[in-house]
């Protein structure tokens, strides 16, 4: 019992790592007033750019070397997914376009040229079937090695990949940034009110570019686990699914606190796969029990805006342009 | 004596066409308090917008302790020691107040809350302020929100500060509190400079006062050495001869008999305060008054769309004769019985008009119930869309170009037009000519003073003085939510109307 318990929190967490940095990097860009939907698109981006990354790597060295096997896929999906968060910035700051519609447009972008690429890297390079990168996908997994003779408490706290610890190592610190520092005093100040911000000297556009820059990639990074970490190095067509979705779910569950987001991502985590861990359950009861993280989600919108505790609201700017207004 | 702390030569600026300031000179020194007095649109706030590095000047010189000055943004007003406490309080909600205080600030200091925290204190006793650092701004009170604003200009150093109407929203002891912390500011050698248009704030708490008019400088004054009437006299200036052609009443009768309403929003401030008038059909009762002094707040509560907590409005119908109470009755019962509201409000399409769609689309906002089952009926709009284009001269490609695309005067002569197409009984009109240039002002006047002749009841909300004299029959002036007078338009003056405006008991004005 109690191993399959820790086994089920061992399940849990794995799943909970990729919804922790999209939601991590959601709340950093969502603190800026910017609402970016294109954070789906954005972690598988950040999926298969690493998957590109260590492709080429492995294909053209013989022997590769543990250090770059993980630095070019971590570079590359950082890169490249704080490249899609700049699109985004670029048409919502820049040319002020409608939020909602440019996030939906880049998850959709986002989505097409990871399966566009996924499924066509190996022919690229004249050889067939699917991609598997089983060097570089050990490294991402290489765990602390006395984790496997800590038995069950090991395995709950020391069996997961580097990027795992990374994920919590970030939301806490990114916690931290936005409530203990200034930097973070005038982030938060740009998303609940641009014009005071900007009356009071400090760079809206700036902040607003930096953070959602800095969240596309931090979000990226919940693609790159899932790929390399989670599935070891391989990648399926639609294989991240909904995941996008329900870190941008946890950012309101978690009432837009990084630190929150950590059990948050890990309860959604346990919620997504404890259909497998219940008996004898039917096809559609599984699908049925999977709706819960969205029921909790709206749970707890309902409860936030009949309590209308004001430091649980969203950022009050959130989804609206800033822009210093001539009469 | 030395050279003031801040002095402006020759400023200009312009939006647009607009000249909102031309030619505006100013000086305030240290341990001074300055009063900048004007009306509505006089061009007090823009010209301030300059100081604080909102706007920039188009024209002219700033100066600063003797030296020429230019800002740019706000934190170059800053790095001046120039501090504006906004109207519209500049703050976070969701922070505290030592958090708002901080704000952008980068002096290098470790960033902690209980030193921020000191120092406001040291900053409160100093000059007399009573506030929680700790307190979030959504749980304070307007006047905290307003020390806070204070405070933070403090905080930073400021050595020129701006306080743009810091009375509006205050009641009549908290504005006592004010002008102690703002005279004990000037004792500290501090140079103050409040922008109002309340004239017995001006004559206690300033040395001396510049009036600005229309964007025009007209003069500055010792406080010691003017008075009431005077100022008023600077303020509104002489009476301009517009010749607006204006007939007798005719045949006039009770149409709209409004019994002591009062009107509270959902925070519990008083809108309006015990407000009664009667309006009469054929004529034209002007409305006159600051803006934001109850103005909407009234023409809503006609029109069904302002909740009304106590007093009557009651309709006397023409056709049946029959005393109707319009506080029972929805928006569109009320339009129905023929009272119309051509609402044009600060956005020009506002209201009113739904800018993307196009001039027939428009006329259908209100004809849209008389389709036959679901589809629409479109051949009468159109055709009273062909009628408006026709006989008000506007200017539009076509009937089917969108509004937005319009000019302001042909905006406002297609919102008027449909309005007056229904025939209507009451017709209120405010600030109709907000914008529009002289030729399209006399039509929508011309417009106006037609259906007062055809015997509607005419409802006028103006800004210019002039106007409201030579075009309404009878001028009721409204401050602070209450009616301050009613005048006969033909025997009253611009001093009379502008002593009536500025009358409030202080500290009643919402906006």
């Amino acid at each position: 019992m109690i191993s399959t318990i820790a086994s089920f929190i061992n399940a849990a967490i794995i799943q909970g790592i990729p919804l922790l940095y999209g939601a991590t990097g959601e709340i950093i860009t969502e603190k800026s007033g910017n609402l970016n939907l294109g954070i789906p698109g954005i972690m598988y981006i950040g999926g298969i750019s690493g998957i590109v990354g260590g492709y080429i790597y492995e294909y053209y060295t013989p022997e590769p070397v543990a250090a770059l096997c993980i630095l070019i896929p971590l570079l590359s999906s950082l890169l490249a997914s704080a490249l899609m968060a700049l699109i985004y910035s670029f048409l919502t700051i820049t040319l002020r376009a409608n939020q909602n519609v440019t996030g939906l447009a880049l998850t959709t972008f986002g989505v097409g040229v990871g399966n566009f690429l996924g499924g066509s890297l190996q022919s690229f390079f004249g050889k067939s079937g699917s991609i598997s990168l089983l060097t570089t996908g050990n490294y991402f997994k290489t765990a602390l090695p006395f984790a496997d003779d800590l038995g069950d408490f090991g395995k709950v706290f020391f069996s997961y990949g580097f990027l795992a610890y990374l994920a919590v190592i970030i939301a806490i610190a990114a916690g931290f940034i936005l409530n203990k520092t200034r930097v973070g005093l005038n982030l938060r100040a740009v998303g609940e009110s641009p014009a005071t911000a900007d009356a009071a000297g400090i760079n809206v556009t700036r902040y607003k570019y930096v953070a959602t820059c800095v969240g596309g990639a931090v979000a990226g990074l919940g693609g790159l686990y899932f790929v390399m970490d989670y599935i070891a190095g391989a990648w399926t067509n639609d294989g991240f699914g909904d995941r996008g979705w329900l870190a941008i779910a946890i950012v309101i569950f978690a009432l837009w606190k990084p630190n929150l987001a950590i059990p948050c991502s890990f309860i959604f985590g346990g919620l997504y796969i404890i259909c497998t861990y219940i008996p004898g359950l039917s096809s559609a009861a599984k699908e049925l029990i999977k709706m819960l993280p969205y029921l909790v989600t709206i749970v707890v919108l309902i409860v936030i805006s009949a309590r209308k505790r004001r430091e649980n609201q969203p950022p009050a700017h959130l989804g609206l342009p800033y822009f210093r207004e001539e009469r | 004596m030395g050279s003031a702390a801040i002095e402006l030569k020759g400023i200009t600026k312009r939006f647009g066409s607009v000249v909102a300031n031309n030619n505006v000179n100013l000086s305030v020194s240290h341990g001074e308090i300055l009063s900048l007095l004007g009306e509505n649109g006089s061009g007090k706030t823009t010209l301030m917008n300059m100081i604080s590095g909102i706007y920039h000047p188009d024209e002219g010189q700033i100066f600063i302790n003797g030296r020429e000055a230019v800002i740019t943004s706000p934190r170059d007003a800053y790095d001046y020691k120039i501090g504006m406490i906004h109207q519209h309080f500049k703050l976070v909600d969701v922070f505290s107040a030592a958090e708002n205080i901080v704000l952008g600030l980068n002096d290098n200091r470790k960033f902690n809350v209980n030193e921020v925290s000191q120092r406001v204190a040291q900053i409160s006793e100093k000059y007399g302020f009573d506030i929680d650092p700790r307190k979030k701004i959504y749980q304070m009170s307007v006047s905290e929100k307003q020390t806070v604003e204070i405070i933070k200009v403090l905080y930073r150093g400021a050595d020129i500060l701006i306080l743009d109407e810091p009375t509006a929203v205050l009641t009549p002891q908290e504005t006592q509190k004010l002008f102690a912390v703002i005279r004990r500011m000037r004792d500290d050698g501090k140079a103050i400079i409040i922008i109002t248009h309340k004239l017995h704030e001006v004559l206690s708490v300033s040395d001396r006062v510049s009036v600005l008019r229309r964007g025009e400088y007209v003069g500055t004054l010792e406080t010691a050495k003017t008075n009431e009437t005077e100022l008023t006299e600077m303020m509104v200036g002489k009476k301009i001869s517009l010749n607006i052609a204006r007939s007798e009443p005719k045949n006039t009768a009770d149409r709209l008999v409004v019994n002591n309403i009062r009107c509270l929003s959902r925070e519990g401030v008083t809108l309006l305060d015990n407000v009664s008038f009667t309006a009469r059909s054929g004529e034209i009762l002007g409305i006159a008054g600051i803006a934001g002094s109850g103005q909407r707040e009234l023409l809503e509560a006609i029109a069904g769309l302002q909740h009304i907590d106590s007093g009557e409005i009651i309709y006397n119908n023409p056709k049946t004769g029959a005393a109707d109470n319009l506080r029972d009755k929805t928006p569109l019962q009320i339009r129905d019985l023929g009272v119309r509201l051509s609402f044009v409000p600060e956005d020009r399409l506002g209201m009113g008009l739904v800018g993307n769609m196009d001039i027939v689309d428009n006329m259908m906002l209100r004809s849209y119930r008389r389709g036959k089952g679901v589809f629409l009926e479109r051949r009468e709009p159109r055709e009273l869309a062909d009628r408006i284009i026709d006989q008000l001269k506007v200017v539009t490609p076509g009937t089917s170009t969108p509004v937005r695309r319009l000019s302001g005067g042909n905006v406002q002569k297609v919102l008027v037009g449909r309005e007056i197409a229904a025939a209507p009984t009451v017709l209120m009109a405010a600030y109709p000519v907000r914008g529009l240039d002289i030729n399209s002002s006399y039509t929508i006047y011309n417009l106006l003073t037609e259906q007062k002749e055809s015997g509607v009841a005419v409802i006028f909300v103006g800004e210019d003085l002039d106007v409201l004299i030579e075009l309404c029959d009878r001028i009721m002036v409204i401050g602070g939510g209450k009616i301050t007078g009613i005048v006969d338009a033909r025997r009253t003056t611009k001093e009379e109307i502008g002593l009536l405006m500025t009358k409030t008991d202080g500290g009643q004005i919402n906006e």
